[in-house]
């Protein structure tokens, strides 16, 4: 499935809960069920600034691909966390700085969970463009 | 339950609470981050721009006259309202945290020497730690802090026990941000006073719950904010007795709070104007003298009196949930209690308490070191007016109960 089919699919789903209860219990139980990361994999090094949660979010190349480990001690995050994945774990480089993540908006989680200074997924979603930067940017120094 | 304050008919004053988001009544409980504004306050600020807005202590003309009245009206209105003996020791200021800023860097150029003592507690907001911290380290001084115990009351027994010789202030908020407990801070200034040690108070979280009389209280400073007090953001009060205003230097410097000026010296005006320098925020002035006159119409008794009703039946009903942690449960409180859903992040649920139209704040409530004491990351804090009610209380149990099955 392509970076728009997956983000395509998730507005699908979202469409059939009516309020924002059932869509934060959804989220919620995407968060319980979401692998986060080891203990000693959060780090000040990976963690992200800016934001109300405590978020953390790894990376590692595996053939090309970029495999994220992302993990929050917000359960609403943590559910957050795991539709992104599915949006972008192992996806190349390229595929991520050029994605657009419009299923945010279209599940309104980009105006529930913004504007302040804590705008964590905001912060969350530049992270992983950067990383993605980082990882395109080897190849093509790889590359040289 | 009946209170002793009509909070229903109250409602109808401000006009912000007819709001309705996601379709449903408003339940406005983060007051300890700012008030809402009645239309008595809204009002009189409009009034003063549509009628008298000048600048105030500079021209002569009719308007000028008018505008330097009611500024000064407002300070002797803020004067009474705190018991303070004369309105020169009102010093009208941008907010609670300028007003201790202003304390801390005045007292740093003449009166805080290397390894000298300022003592705060642990409980302290970060705008009354940081600038006694900073001040610290630029002379060389230490910060002491009185710790609190597991019922987040202070541990005062240890106060007497910290004074030396070198100990110069003791900086101590009225009321915690986070827990709401009460400090005893007329025991505290009883007995710093007998070594001659200054006390300054933060009542950013007492001045519109408490009665506040700094006569009876004999504090050296007082600060407060006029936006926690149903006035305007932008504006507050140090309260200074007279002989520490007299010794202070300005901290801020031009035009209003100068008597003479050459290129080779300036002379400063007497006090308050001492330090307020530059055009004030007279609107704002005008509007904590407005809210002033508000509470003083309801009586702060009342006001008081119906607050504490309304969070002892939140503390009750909130504490027969199994899963719900509430932070100095048995201590004396005013206006305001935090809890948590256990093992849940505080952000959670204070994002499910928005969708039900709850408007509460979680986090560290700029009191990270209250949080390293209790050993979380933060809490969800209810915080109360005089306008909330009973019914927005069994609202907001209902969102927290439905919270935990949603997030446990």
């Amino acid at each position: 499935m392509t970076i728009d089919e997956e983000q395509n699919l998730i507005i699908t789903e979202f469409s059939r809960l009516d309020d924002w209860l059932k869509k934060y219990e959804f989220l919620s139980t995407l968060g319980k069920n979401h692998t986060g990361i080891n203990q000693e994999m959060k780090t000040d090094r990976n963690a992200l600034r800016g934001c109300q949660s405590q978020v953390w979010i790894c990376a590692q190349m595996i053939s090309g691909k970029v495999n994220f480990r992302m993990d929050s001690d917000s359960l609403i995050i943590r559910g957050i966390l795991a539709l992104l994945l599915r949006v972008i774990d192992y996806r190349s480089p390229s595929e991520i700085v050029n994605a657009n993540f419009y299923f945010l908006r279209e599940i309104g989680l980009n105006t529930t969970l913004s504007p302040s200074r804590a705008n964590g997924v905001a912060t969350i979603v530049k992270t992983i463009k950067q990383l993605g930067q980082k990882y395109l940017e080897e190849i093509s120094n790889n590359k040289d | 339950m009946k209170t002793p304050l009509d909070a229903q008919k109250i409602r109808d004053d401000f006009p912000i609470l007819q709001t309705r988001v996601y379709d449903k009544p408003l339940v406005y409980l983060d007051n300890a981050a700012t008030t809402q504004k009645p239309r008595q306050v809204i009002d009189r600020v409009i009034s003063y721009y549509y009628q008298n807005n000048s600048n105030a202590h500079r021209a002569k003309y009719f308007l000028a006259e008018k505008s330097s009245e009611l500024y000064e009206s407002a300070r002797e209105t803020v004067r009474k309202f705190i018991g303070a003996a004369n309105s020169q020791e009102i010093i009208f200021t941008s907010g609670t945290t300028a007003s201790i800023n202003l304390v801390a860097q005045s007292l740093r150029k003449f009166y805080f020497k290397k390894d000298d003592e300022i003592i705060i507690t642990e409980m302290e907001h970060h705008s009354n730690l940081v600038p006694w911290q900073m001040v610290c380290k630029d002379v060389g001084a230490s910060l002491k802090v009185i710790p609190f115990d597991d019922e987040g009351v202070l541990r005062i027994k240890s106060l007497e026990s910290m004074f030396t010789e070198k100990t110069r202030l003791i900086a101590v908020t009225h009321v915690s941000n986070v827990t709401g407990v009460i400090n005893p801070v007329k025991e505290i200034i009883v007995r710093a006073h007998a070594y001659n040690i200054p006390v300054l108070l933060d009542g950013a979280q007492s001045i519109s719950h408490l009665p506040i009389d700094v006569e009876i209280l004999d504090c050296d400073f007082f600060v407060f904010s006029g936006h926690k007090m149903y006035a305007e953001t932008g504006t507050g009060v140090l309260y200074g007795k007279q002989k520490w205003l007299e010794q202070m230097f300005p901290v801020q410097y031009g035009g209003g709070m100068v008597l003479s000026v050459d290129f080779d010296n300036t002379t400063f005006a007497d006090l308050p104007f001492r330090f307020e320098a530059g055009t004030q925020n007279i609107a704002g002035a005008i509007s904590i003298a407005a809210a002033i006159d508000y509470m003083n119409d309801i009586g702060i008794n009342a006001i008081h009196s119906h607050e504490k009703q309304l969070l002892q039946y939140a503390a009750d009903a909130l504490g027969d949930i199994d899963q719900v942690t509430l932070y100095a449960e048995s201590a004396t409180k005013s206006g305001l209690l935090s809890f948590n859903i256990n093992n849940v992040s505080p952000f959670d649920v204070s994002m499910i308490l928005d969708k039900m139209a709850i408007a509460v704040r979680s986090g560290t409530h700029c009191a990270q070191p209250v949080m390293k004491h209790l050993g979380i990351d933060g809490t969800v804090r209810v915080s109360f007016a005089l306008y909330n009610t009973v019914e927005e209380v069994d609202v907001l149990v209902k969102g927290v109960r439905r919270a935990v099955q949603i997030l446990q």
